[in-house]
C-alpha cells in the first residue's frame, strides 16, 4: 500500500492558478479562453517535467509559491526567470530554474522571487485535473476549471497520477533571453474611431504598467489617445490583445481572462507572439509599442513558434551523477549550461 | 447591406455589417455564423478556431500557424455575400420567472420616479414585451436582449455598482439583461431571475442562445425562493421555462 502522491500548496505566493492551453469554442456564450498567459513558458515547463506540452501547469505571479511533495516523490519543473529554493532532506539549497528536479516525500520547493518578469510556470509530472468544458484552466470569474474554479490556496492538495519521478531530470540548456524590444501591435479594429494622431501617439512614447494588471488585462498610463467621436461603440467581440480605450483616453490591453465583448473602441491589437512578454511586465515598468501589419504579425508568430520548438528540442537529460559534459559539448551548448545551472548547481539525489 | 473587414490582430478578423443595434444586422451575423459552423463541421475551414457573433459583427478566430488571413477571407467571401440577405432564424421561445419585489428590485422605485410612471407600470412594460437575445457575453451566459419599450429607456447609472448580485434583471439604454454572475455593473436593477443562465455541467452550458426570444413572468418573492430551492434540489429543470423551439427543418429552410 502506498499513499496517494500529492503536491501540497504551502503558499500560493502573490497569485497562482492552474492553467493549460485554454478553453476554446465558447466565446460565443461569453466564456474567454483563459489558459496560460505565456504559452511558451508553459510548454517548456511541461517538456521539462515530461508532460504533454498543453498539460495543466501552475502559473504563478510575482514569486512566493511554496509547495511540498507528500505521500511520495514528485518531479517538478520551473520555467521562468525565478529564484528557486529547495528544502531537502539534506538542507536548503538554491536551484537554477529551467530544469526539473525530483522532490522526495516531504521535500519542499519555493519560488523565492522573480529575477525578471513576474510569471513563472511550474509543471508537475502526472498533474491531471478534470477538464471543465474541455480545459482544466482556472477561470475564477465563473468558477470554472482548476481546483473548484478557484485560484490556488494554502492547503490545496493536487493529486498526481502515477509517474516515475525518479527518471532522469531535464534541463533547458539555453533559456530564452529577456526581450525588452517594443510590443508589436496591429492597428484596428476601431482605429477609425480615434483622432488621426492617436495611433501615432500610441507607438511613439513610453507607457507605464499600472497596478491594475492581472489575468484579465493591463491598464496602462501614458500619452492620451483622443477619440474622434463617442468613446463608446455598440459592443463587439474582444480578442486577447485587444487595446481598448475608455473615455479617459488611457489604453487597457485585454488578456486571457478578459470579457469576450466590450463597448469601448479598440484602437489596436497586440500580436499573439508578444502577449506572454506583455503579461509578464511588472506594475511600474514601462514599455513601447511598435506597429506591424496583420501579415507581419503572422510571420512573427511562425518565427516565434520555430524558436519555441528549437528551445524545447534543446532540452537535455540531466544525469543524476552530474553534468554529461560530452553531450553538452557535442551540442555546443556550454554557455547555455553555465547560465542555466549557475554555480549553485548540485544534484539533489 | 454593406460590410467591412476589420483586422483584430494576427489571429482574428471581424466582419462588420453595421454599427448599430438592429435585428436585420443580427440576421446577417447569425446567418454567416451558421454558414461558417457548417463549413467548419465539414472540415472545410482548417485553422479556424471559433467565431464570436455580436449585435452587428462576427469575429473569426484562427490559428496563424495553421492558416492565414487571406486564406480564411477567401473561404468566407461567398458566405458573407449570402449572409447579407440572411433571413432571421427562428430561435427558441422562453418565459422566465422574475421577481420584481423588495430586495430583488433595488432600483425599481428610482426608475419609476425618473420615468414619471408607477412601479406597476414599469413591471407591466418590462414583463409585457418579448425580447430578442442579440448576443451573449461579456460574461459567461450574459444575454444582451432588446428592444426595451421606448418608455423604459434610460442611460446607465451615473455611479456603477461595485457588486451586482447574480440573477439580477437589469435595464439600460434600449436593452435588458440578466447577470448570471456577481459582477460590477452600471445597469438599473429591476428584479431577480431565479433560473441559472449558465451551468458548466450542462451539455449546452448557456441556457440562452443568440436569436432566442425571451418574455418575463412576474413571480412573488416567495415563489422566487421556491423556484430557487426546486432548482437546487433537482425537482425543477431549467428547460421547463422553454415554451417553444423551432424544429431543425424550420431553421434549415
Amino acid at each position: 500500500m502506498s499513499a496517494q502522491t500529492e503536491l501540497e500548496i504551502l503558499s500560493p505566493g502573490a497569485f497562482a492558478s492552474i492553467q493549460d492551453g485554454g478553453r476554446h469554442g465558447f466565446r460565443r456564450i461569453g466564456v474567454p479562453w483563459a489558459g496560460a498567459l505565456d504559452r511558451r513558458l508553459m510548454r517548456i515547463a511541461n517538456a521539462l517535467a515530461g508532460n504533454a506540452e498543453d498539460a495543466p501547469v501552475i502559473e504563478c505571479f510575482d514569486g512566493g509559491l511554496h509547495v511540498a511533495a507528500s505521500g511520495g516523490a514528485v518531479k517538478i519543473a520551473v520555467a521562468g526567470d525565478a529564484v528557486v529554493e529547495v528544502d531537502g532532506t539534506d538542507g536548503r539549497r538554491q536551484l537554477a530554474p529551467w530544469r526539473s528536479v525530483t522532490l522526495a516525500d516531504g521535500e519542499q520547493l519555493r519560488i523565492r522571487k522573480m529575477g525578471g518578469g513576474r510569471i513563472a510556470m511550474v509543471a508537475v509530472a502526472g498533474l491531471a485535473l478534470p477538464a471543465v468544458m474541455g480545459s482544466a484552466s482556472t477561470y475564477v470569474r465563473a468558477g470554472l476549471g482548476g481546483v473548484d474554479g478557484r485560484a490556488l490556496a494554502a492547503g490545496t492538495r493536487l493529486a498526481l497520477a502515477d509517474a516515475d519521478p525518479w527518471g532522469s531530470d531535464r534541463v533547458l540548456t539555453q533559456p530564452p533571453e529577456a526581450d525588452a524590444s517594443p510590443i508589436r501591435l496591429v492597428a484596428g479594429p476601431q482605429d477609425d474611431h480615434f483622432d488621426a494622431a492617436a495611433l501615432e501617439a500610441l507607438v511613439r512614447g513610453d507607457y507605464r504598467v499600472t497596478a491594475e494588471a492581472d489575468r484579465m488585462g493591463i491598464r496602462l498610463e501614458g500619452a492620451q489617445l483622443a477619440h474622434a467621436g463617442a468613446a463608446e461603440i455598440v459592443s463587439d467581440a474582444t480578442v486577447p490583445g485587444s487595446i481598448q480605450v475608455p473615455g479617459a483616453g488611457q489604453p487597457i490591453v485585454l488578456l486571457a481572462d478578459a470579457q469576450t465583448a466590450g463597448g469601448y473602441p479598440k484602437i489596436a491589437t497586440v500580436i499573439t507572439a508578444d502577449l506572454g512578454r506583455l503579461a509578464a511586465l511588472r506594475p511600474g515598468s514601462t514599455l513601447r509599442f511598435a506597429r506591424v501589419t496583420a501579415a507581419e504579425g503572422a510571420r512573427i508568430a511562425r518565427a516565434a513558434e520555430a524558436e519555441t520548438r528549437a528551445l524545447i528540442a534543446a532540452i537535455r537529460p540531466l544525469p543524476a551523477d552530474g553534468i554529461d559534459l560530452v553531450a553538452l559539448y557535442t551540442g555546443n551548448l556550454v554557455d547555455g549550461v553555465v547560465h542555466a545551472l549557475g554555480t549553485d548547481y548540485r544534484p539533489l539525489h | 447591406m454593406s460590410y467591412r473587414i476589420l483586422d483584430a490582430g494576427d489571429a482574428a478578423l471581424t466582419i462588420e455589417f453595421g454599427s448599430v443595434i438592429d435585428p436585420a444586422l443580427l440576421a446577417a451575423v447569425n446567418a454567416l455564423d451558421a454558414a461558417i459552423l457548417r463549413l467548419q463541421q465539414a472540415g472545410a475551414l482548417p485553422g479556424v478556431i471559433e467565431t464570436m457573433p455580436t449585435f452587428r459583427s462576427l469575429t473569426v478566430f484562427f490559428d496563424p500557424l495553421a492558416t492565414d488571413r487571406d486564406t480564411v477571407l477567401a473561404a468566407l467571401q461567398p458566405l458573407i455575400a449570402a449572409a447579407e440577405h440572411g433571413a432571421p432564424a427562428d430561435g427558441r421561445h422562453w418565459r422566465l420567472p422574475v421577481c420584481y419585489e423588495g430586495e430583488a428590485a433595488p432600483d425599481l422605485a428610482e426608475v419609476a420616479q425618473t420615468l414619471g410612471i408607477g412601479e406597476d407600470e414599469v413591471v407591466a412594460l418590462h414583463s409585457g414585451t418579448e425580447y430578442l437575445v442579440y448576443m451573449l457575453g461579456f460574461l459567461p451566459g450574459f444575454p444582451f436582449m432588446g428592444d426595451l419599450p421606448e418608455r423604459l429607456r434610460l442611460p446607465r447609472r451615473a455611479q456603477p455598482r461595485v457588486r451586482v448580485p447574480a440573477g439580477s434583471v437589469a435595464i439600460a439604454t434600449g436593452l435588458t439583461a440578466i447577470y448570471p454572475w456577481e459582477s460590477p455593473g452600471g445597469w438599473h436593477l429591476l428584479g431577480r431571475c431565479p433560473v441559472p443562465l449558465f451551468d458548466a455541467r450542462r451539455a449546452a452550458p448557456s441556457l440562452l442562445a443568440a436569436g432566442d426570444r425571451v418574455r418575463f413572468a412576474p413571480v412573488s418573492a416567495e415563489q422566487c425562493r421556491a423556484i430557487e430551492a426546486g432548482l437546487r434540489n433537482g425537482e425543477l429543470d431549467p428547460m421547463q421555462w422553454l415554451e417553444a423551439a423551432p424544429t431543425p427543418a424550420e431553421n434549415a429552410a
